[in-house]
């Protein structure tokens, strides 16, 4: 199995899931206490707007895409602010645009046949070394920018209201946190595809809650999770042969059923135990 | 009389283009301790909000601690409604406290230590320092409640506003949690959004009724009519000055 690492593409891989885990960790935390996966489900999706739009304008990937999604993800982020019962709603409709908008950029783009699958599943065993650079940049910043508001952003992720009456600027946070998911949903869709991006920001951290004392406790674990699953369904591809991102995602859907089953058997026992006494 | 903590002059507020609130006007003095009662969707959480400077009013002035209410916010502790707060949140008792000592700006994910003294004190103020490491998932309603008004407490108010802290929790924990809010009135002016009138009526001072309108009834004389906004069926009073008395109570006292 360790020969494997002396290729370069699988040094490569192993990086990007790296990387790849500890900002799905640090971020996924933050979309599954605010509960706002399907927001960014919806950044997500509307990232493909993105792409067809840089391919058609030729420009740089992420220039393009990242000022697209950028866009899209802060007028959700407003429409959750102003109104709040209707922001599913719109979310869906740039969710289904984003991605219509893509296909058809893609189709007038003369003379270029792109891969949508590897967009959507991603191209894990491709990146290259600059990719590697940029993610690496991402996951600082997106570190030193926790670090520095985790007390606000904790505050507003608890009770909003009670944050801003301590003074923590709270739509100032909360666009500055809708941003940071978009940058790096657009960082991470190049490396592991954006169906895999749903699932790694959401799926560790729902399984890190019901174990994590605190926040930064949730984080850690969310990251040890998500490394866990990349490097275990990489493993998996390359030993059957399979498609990379799927099996990532298999790995980590499979956990959440059985982090799921064993949540559902132990309160079960609680309970039974709970009567028997 | 000393001067106005809160104070209202003609005040509206709508939603939507729903009238929520209108013509509003009351004053509330140092150390008053105010129920606010009236029917749900009355306006009740709404006023609470106007006063926290959350919404903005239509029309009409609100001056808190002579300040408009924005500025005057840090000056007032806050209980909110428990039904609002994710309780699968990963949080510790003491981090929940520790909130009311936020700062505005970066911290680099640190209190002080005069945050966590003080976070201490106001946990053994409502006798919670015992479950201070606890996950905030594993406290009764009561308990809670408790540790919430610990975190309002710790941003030393001036007023404390609580909206129905006792929705959730059982005689006993109300009881208690009344009692500490009777001690903590000695020094601090309280407002309380409430539906349990009676349980209450021997800690308040005064009455707001919200329904649209605000009845404002100083010096808790506490009237039928109120008590059947409250609670929306016929009541009568016994004796002032006394416990009041539910007719047609089902346990026959």
């Amino acid at each position: 199995m360790f020969e494997v690492l002396q290729f370069e593409f699988m040094k490569n891989a192993l990086m990007a899931g790296l990387l790849t885990s500890v900002i799905c960790g640090i971020i996924g935390t933050f979309v599954v206490v605010n509960r706002i996966a399907f927001l960014a489900g919806g950044i997500a999706h509307a990232a493909y707007g993105g792409i067809g739009l840089a391919f058609f304008l030729g420009l740089p990937y992420i220039v393009g895409t990242l000022g697209f999604t950028l866009f899209a993800a802060l007028i959700m982020a407003a429409v959750t602010l102003k109104a709040k019962e209707r922001a599913d709603t719109f979310i869906g409709v740039l969710w289904a645009g984003g991605m219509g908008l893509g296909v058809i950029l893609l189709d007038l783009t003369p003379g270029y046949n792109v891969d949508l699958m590897s967009y959507l599943f991603g191209s894990i065993l491709a990146v290259p070394k600059s990719d590697l650079w940029q993610m690496l940049i991402m996951c600082l910043s997106v570190g030193l920018i926790v670090i520095f508001f985790y007390n606000d952003f904790l505050a507003m992720s608890y009770d909003e209201e009670f944050a801003q009456l301590r003074g923590v600027p709270v739509k100032g946070l909360y666009f500055l946190l809708i941003g940071m998911i978009a940058l790096s949903i657009v960082m991470i869709i190049r490396v592991v595809g954006l169906i895999l991006v749903i699932a790694l920001l959401t799926i560790p951290p729902y399984i890190a809650e019901k174990y994590a004392q605190s926040l930064r406790m949730m984080m850690l674990i969310s990251t040890l999770l998500c490394c866990m699953f990349t490097m275990t369904g990489l493993w998996l591809s390359y030993i059957f042969n399979l498609t990379s991102g799927a099996t990532i995602i298999m790995v980590a859907v499979s956990a959440f059923f059985i982090s799921f089953l064993v949540q559902h058997l132990k309160n079960k026992r609680l309970y039974s135990k709970a009567i028997g006494d | 009389m000393d001067k106005p903590v809160i104070d209202i002059k003609n005040l509206w507020f709508s939603f939507n283009g729903e009238p929520v609130l209108q013509d509003v006007n009351f004053t509330l003095y140092h150390k008053e301790f105010l129920a606010m009662i009236g029917p749900n969707g009355g306006g009740k959480t709404t006023l609470l909000k106007l006063m926290l400077g959350l919404f903005e009013a239509d029309r009409g002035e609100i001056r808190v601690l002579g300040q408009n209410p924005r500025q005057a916010a840090h000056r007032i502790g806050y209980v909110p409604q428990d039904v609002h707060i994710n309780k699968s949140f990963p949080i510790s008792v003491l981090n929940v406290v520790l909130m009311g000592r936020l700062r505005s700006g970066g911290s680099w994910s640190r209190y002080k230590k005069d945050d966590r003294i003080a976070a201490q004190a106001a946990l053994e103020k409502v006798e919670m320092e015992q479950l201070k490491n606890r996950h905030i998932d594993e406290l009764s309603g009561g308990q809670r409640q408790r540790v919430f008004i610990a975190r309002a407490l710790v941003t030393e108010p001036e007023i404390l506003i609580l909206d129905e802290p006792t929705a959730s929790v059982d005689a006993k924990g109300q009881a208690e949690i009344y009692t500490i809010l009777k001690e903590l009135n000695e020094k601090v002016t309280i407002l309380v959004v409430s539906h349990d009138l009676l349980a209450l009526s021997s800690y308040i001072k005064s009455v707001a009724c919200v329904n649209r309108r605000v009845h404002f009834h100083g010096a808790a004389e506490v009237t039928e009519e109120m008590l059947e906004m409250a609670y929306q069926c016929p009541v009568e009073l016994i004796a002032h000055g006394l416990p009041h008395r539910v007719l047609r109570t089902h346990n026959g006292d």
